[in-house]
């Protein structure tokens, strides 16, 4: 099998059909499953009581709002480089799930903060450099919007995902670099300091952000391919034989 | 036209000045953070005079064991902020956090008298990241209870 034939939107388009209900379904499985054992079977914490319990949708919504960025710019370098087409569709179907997950992150957190902590918001360095996360797709999505010229918005486009791609491991490592009231990481090299079914729990939950995530994009990246190809002899016997 | 630039040269210039512009952005933040995102200085470090004497900053620590007494205004509260090395005697009017407990984390905003007392306008509770039923933090608790009895021993 020859894997670069995927690079072909053509080809691509029929793949992603072929994918989507498998990770749309799993998604729906897994949170099902995920949601239960957080909310039914993991035990109440010693300190935090119920309040920990928003960790099951914080944490994996943060998570994916980290890596889809990474995702983003791998996929504008990958662009920028060799000019590939679907590279830089797939940096574009990726970017509104990758801000609506920075959004929950950030909302779930004022939500735990403020029973916690006794605050909705601090401007300590890993909320605010999460903050600037959101900002970061909103600009690069605005910039998308704003430039007509597919190919120019395409490139301008993957040049800031580039560069704000500095400010992932920022934030990942904020809580270790600065004095922040965000506590550390539970899970580090060293191990989890988490009760396992609490464990158990949070990643089948960052599994279905996962799956979740995989579907939509593929959605979207069908949409923006047969925007795309609107001219080409593929989408239009596509679109004749649909209607 | 005299000179040309050839567009191999054209893309090289371009990406340097686009890895400049990313060590510079780099830069600021990280200059921004150090200086503005310290969240809070711990009482070794206010102590040394690193905290600001002319405006309010924020303090965090633990919560001294057996410092905390509630005036008879019943919410006047004063306890002493520690990092175990030095402590710092805080009051604070108003509602404490949920998670406020003596041995646990604090961040206090407010500002530092003359005579080393903190006044503070806010009081947040710093949690850890440690998640576990509270039978298994009794257990832990219990084992090492135990572990010290031994060494007292």
């Amino acid at each position: 099998m020859n894997l670069y034939a995927y690079a072909s939107p053509a080809t691509f388009y029929h793949l992603a059909g072929r994918l989507i209900p498998w990770f749309a379904w799993g998604a729906g499985l897994l949170t099902v499953w995920g949601l239960y054992v957080g909310f039914f079977v993991a035990p109440t914490d010693f300190q935090q009581s119920e309040a920990y319990r928003i960790i099951f949708i914080h944490v994996p919504a943060a998570w994916m709002s980290m890596f889809i960025y990474l995702v983003m710019a791998f996929w504008g370098a990958i662009g920028l480089a060799f000019n590939t087409r679907l590279s830089f569709m797939m940096a574009r179907a990726l970017a509104p799930t990758g801000a609506m997950f920075t959004f929950v992150a950030l909302w779930t957190g004022a939500w735990w903060g403020k029973p916690m902590w006794g605050a909705w918001w601090v401007w300590d360095a890993r909320l605010t450099s999460e903050l600037i996360l959101l900002f970061l797709y909103v600009g690069i999505i605005a910039l998308w919007a704003a430039i007509d010229d597919i190919k120019r918005g395409d490139r301008a486009g993957s040049l800031l995902t580039l560069i704000g791609a500095i400010n992932v491991p920022i934030i990942y490592f904020s809580v270790k670099w600065w004095n922040t009231l965000h506590q550390g990481a539970t899970i580090k090299p060293s191990g989890t300091s988490m009760d396992a079914i609490m464990l158990q729990g949070m990643l089948v939950m960052a599994f279905a952000a996962w799956f979740y995530t995989i579907a939509v994009a593929l959605v979207r990246v069908r949409r923006i391919i047969l925007e795309r190809e609107r001219h080409t002899e593929w989408v239009k016997a596509l679109l004749a034989k649909e209607i | 036209m005299g000179r040309t630039v050839k567009p191999r040269h054209k893309k090289l210039l371009a990406i340097v000045l686009a890895l400049a512009g990313i060590g510079i952005a780099t830069a600021l933040i990280l200059n921004a953070f150090r200086s503005n995102l310290v969240f809070f200085f711990s009482p070794t470090e206010v102590a040394e005079g690193k905290a600001p004497t002319d405006r309010a900053f924020r303090i965090g620590g633990l919560v001294e064991d057996g410092s905390v007494k509630r005036q008879a205004d019943g919410l006047t509260v004063s306890f002493v902020v520690t990092d175990t090395a030095k402590s710092i005697p805080v009051t604070y009017k108003g509602i404490l956090p949920d998670l406020f407990k003596e041995g646990k984390g604090v961040v206090a905003e407010g500002k530092l008298g003359e005579d080393g007392l903190f006044t503070a306008t806010q009081v947040l509770a710093k949690h850890d990241e440690n998640y576990m039923p509270p039978e298994a933090a009794h257990a832990l608790e219990q084992a090492a209870k135990a572990q010290n009895t031994l060494v007292a021993q």
